[in-house]
């Protein structure tokens, strides 16, 4: 972690004294459910938890819950079932201005009847900070975002960018061990976003704070998390590191949410612990990494990411082969996509060396190696 | 009575003009947006636009109160009744007695009045600004009629009227036809013989008027705020289909004429009305309250009828407060009175001084409510001047307190735009 330059920012010295005995975990959701008007259920049945001092994302499709699921643990919700726990203790009882958790909107909701520097002391305020030591906090809070020059402005004068900013530092100021993120990017333009993740993921390292992310766009979640909770339709479909996501889908959801994936649909017809042969539509077979526990009959989705798909060597002994022919190309310099069509019907798309030529027409033998390609179980 | 004759300030209340159903911007940043989506030369095509509008506000409105107010500053009926007597005070210093020459003067004006008929006229108009002229008037046109001519003596010891400074300073101020008499008049006030005085306190009524009325728009006006405010801040909280019923029955006395709501009222507040038996009924009062005729009736009545006034500019700054600014706040360590203050209340200030500031200048104007609820003591400043339009028919006093009532409630939306910017005022 560098810590250099920032080590005498507001939270620099709230980092060195965390205590060791802390436990580890700084949130833990117990079986939380969260149903609206009786019926909508916004979330189902999670367990997560929290470590301390992580960057943890949650990424889904719209509507999949995460946003209620950060507005229970700020306090604005409460969990129709289950309990949450910050720093050990339960806070099903305890309101949004009692858990010292700071929050940083999708729109930023700063208060525009106030300058810049009030909207950051107004944390303080509100905690009867003195005057002095107020301002010096400020100051150093909006240094820290490098916003000084900006303190006697209004949000209404600010940039997108620099409001953002601000709000990041009224959110900051008061030390929070926690802070919530939703989709705090989300209305910054693509550059300004990339240079805003890198500038979230600095202040992370430096303060070592907790940070629970709120987002959709998964790219955004790889670069910048320890760990990525991935929600489908208000249920945890699967948390981890951003490699174990992506090279480990846990279920077909994941894998098709996380990167780019080719997915096929059959049905098992052997299956052992480590491999299983799939019939395909066509009556061809494939060779897969069983994920969970199947038996033959089941039906089954393969998904193989475009990279590990190759053009088989002829004569070549593979683990699969499918054969396929061209039906598109798009040249991207360093490599090529291709996409193809299976002599089942089915379509596939293939990452390939930019060196070989290919024409619309021309038949293809592609395989992959058992290990890349998954067989998840088919959800009826 | 007919309610159009009342001039100047119509005590009808009319829709505001940027009630919750009209989506816009403050004029000033308006104005700024537009200077920068348009170059110049457009913003004339645009206001060229405006112009047959411009020329209807103007012709319909702007000559019209024009002309009236004028008549509280130019009056020519003492100039057209006695022009050789105004002719010849002309060369007289204010201080100097008149001599013979007037006396003749207004000899010769008087026998022609009579001859004209006009001599009426003359003796009425003249006991507007002195009280008592007017049978000293007749009086003198009578003995003149006789055909004997008096001297400047002979015609003081006949009727000594003409003796005392007080006529002369009286005729000397409508010689020119512009006169401040009807203006200091609606300050209770008098340029005499000595200067600039109070009227006698028996004469004195349009200051206590004008007190009264202010009195009255501001006790309606917290009353409509403290009724409106938290009624705005609860629909704005409702979900939608909630909050438009509730807005539908804030509004649905909007969509009757004030006539018929103020007999509503008068029907209500009898002494053996639904309002006291209510209070019986519920132990509030042991013994029936006179609220017909009485200030607190009216007080009730004008707050029911302005209370739209107010709740509408409040909640339409309320709805566009986002909800995430008090989440916000209480995120941050607010607690929620705290937040309520330093968050919601500022930004939901602007409706509100643009709802009071509605509900107060349109209370000044008051008319049909106080002259059917209110006593003999609750009239307020329009209903005098109705009753000089329609009764008096002295439209040089009633065009005065008009312009006084216009002139003090111009200051009163100059000190608020100066102290708290006109672009803090948000009708939507
Ligand atoms: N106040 C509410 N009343 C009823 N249903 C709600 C309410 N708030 C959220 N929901 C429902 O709960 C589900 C989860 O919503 P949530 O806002 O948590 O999604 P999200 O993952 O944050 O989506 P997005 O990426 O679009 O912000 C949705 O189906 C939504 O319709
Ligand atoms: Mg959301």
């Amino acid at each position: 972690m560098a810590r250099s330059s920032a080590a005498e920012g507001p939270a620099g010295e709230n980092l060195s004294s965390i205590p060791s005995a802390l436990p580890a975990n700084l949130v833990e959701f117990i079986e939380v459910e969260k149903t609206y008007a009786g019926h909508v259920i916004a979330v189902r049945r999670l367990d997560l938890v929290v470590r301390r001092g992580e960057f943890l994302t949650f990424l889904g499709p719209s509507g999949s819950g995460k946003t209620t699921t950060l507005n229970m643990l700020a306090g604005f919700e409460r969990p129709t079932r289950g309990t949450i726990m910050l720093e050990g203790r339960s806070v099903d009882r305890l309101p949004p201005y009692e858990r010292n958790i700071g929050m940083v909107f999708q729109n930023y909701a700063l208060f525009p009847h106030m300058s810049v520097a009030e909207n950051v002391a107004f944390p303080l305020s509100v905690r009867k900070v003195e005057k002095r030591d107020m301002s010096a906090r400020v100051r150093r809070a909006l240094e820290m975002v490098r916003l000084e020059a900006f303190s006697e402005r209004r949000p209404a004068q600010l940039s997108g960018g620099q409001q953002q900013r601000v709000a990041l530092a009224r959110a900051l100021v008061y030390q929070p061990s926690l802070v919530l993120m939703d989709e705090p990017l989300g209305a910054l333009d693509k550059k300004l976003r990339e240079h805003m993740q890198i500038e979230l993921k600095q202040l992370h390292d430096q303060l070592g704070i907790t940070v629970v992310y709120v987002t959709h766009d998964q790219s955004e979640a790889l670069t910048m998390s320890d760990r990525v909770a991935v929600f489908e339709s208000g249920a945890l479909a699967q948390i981890g590191e951003p490699d174990a996501l992506y090279k480990e889908p846990a279920n077909a959801f994941v894998a098709n949410f996380i990167g780019e994936n080719n997915t096929l649909e059959g049905t098992i017809e052997q299956a052992s612990k480590s491999s299983c042969v799939v019939r395909l539509r066509d009556n061809s077979r494939v060779k897969a990494t069983p994920i969970g526990v199947m038996v033959p009959g089941d039906p089954t989705k393969l998904t193989i990411r475009p990279e590990q798909i190759r053009l088989a060597e002829p004569g070549s002994d593979e683990d699969t082969c499918l054969e396929g022919t061209v039906e598109g190309r798009i040249y991207l310099g360093d490599h090529q996509r291709l996409l193809l069509r299976l002599a089942n019907g089915q379509e596939l798309t293939v990452k390939i060396g930019a060196d070989a030529g290919f024409q619309p027409g021309m038949p293809l033998r592609l395989a992959w190696s058992t290990a890349d390609c998954r067989a998840f179980p088919a959800s009826p | 009575m007919s309610e159009n004759r009342a001039p100047i300030i119509s005590a009808e209340p009319r829709l505001p003009c940027g009630t919750a159903a009209l989506a816009g911007v403050s004029a000033v940043s308006l104005r700024a947006k537009l200077r920068r989506l348009m170059p110049l030369h457009e913003e004339m095509r645009a206001l060229t636009l405006a112009v047959p509008l411009l020329a209807l506000l103007i012709v319909s409105f702007g000559v019209p109160i024009i002309a009236l107010l004028s008549r509280a500053v130019y009056d020519p009926s003492i100039v057209n009744a006695l022009p050789r007597t105004a002719e010849a005070l002309q060369h007289l210093s204010a201080a100097d007695p008149p001599g013979d020459d007037v006396f003749a003067a207004l000899e010769a004006d008087l026998k022609q009045d009579q001859a004209k008929g006009s001599i009426f006229e003359f003796a009425k108009s003249l006991n507007s600004r002195l009280s008592g002229a007017r049978s000293q008037v007749l009086k003198t046109a009578r003995l003149l009629a006789g055909g004997a001519a008096f001297s400047k003596s002979e015609l003081v010891a006949a009727v000594p009227f003409w003796g005392e400074k007080e006529t002369w300073s009286t005729i000397r101020g409508g010689a020119h036809g512009f006169t401040s008499f009807y203006l200091l008049s609606a300050l209770d006030l008098r340029w005499g013989a000595d200067g600039l005085t109070s009227v006698p306190a028996g004469e004195a009524v349009f200051l206590r008027v004008f007190a009264r009325t202010f009195m009255v728009a501001a006790l309606v006006t917290l009353a409509t705020l403290a009724l409106g405010f938290p009624l705005a801040y609860l629909i704005s909280n409702l979900p939608p289909t909630l909050a438009n019923l509730v807005l539908v029955l804030v509004l649905l006395p909007f969509w009757t004429s004030i006539l018929v709501r103020t007999a509503a009222w008068t029907v209500l507040l009898q002494k053996f009305g639904l309002l006291n038996d209510a209070l019986i009924a519920l132990g509030i009062a042991t013994e029936r309250l006179e609220l017909m005729y009485s200030r607190l009736g009216l007080v009730i009545a004008m707050t029911h009828i302005q209370l739209p006034f107010t709740l509408l500019p409040i909640y339409s700054v309320m709805r566009s407060i986002p909800p995430s600014q008090l989440r916000a706040a209480h995120s941050l360590g607010a607690r929620p009175l705290t937040a309520f203050r330093r968050v919601y209340l500022p930004q939901a200030l602007p409706g509100v001084m643009a709802g009071c500031l509605l509900t107060f200048i349109l209370c000044l104007g008051y008319y049909i409510t106080p002259a059917l609820i209110g006593g003999a003591s609750d009239q307020l400043i329009s209903n005098f001047i109705a009753n000089y339009v329609n009764v008096d028919l002295n439209w040089e006093m009633a065009a005065a307190l008009s312009f006084m009532l216009l002139t003090f409630t111009l200051l009163l939306y100059a000190a608020f735009a100066r102290f708290l910017g006109l672009d803090r005022f948000k009708l939507v």
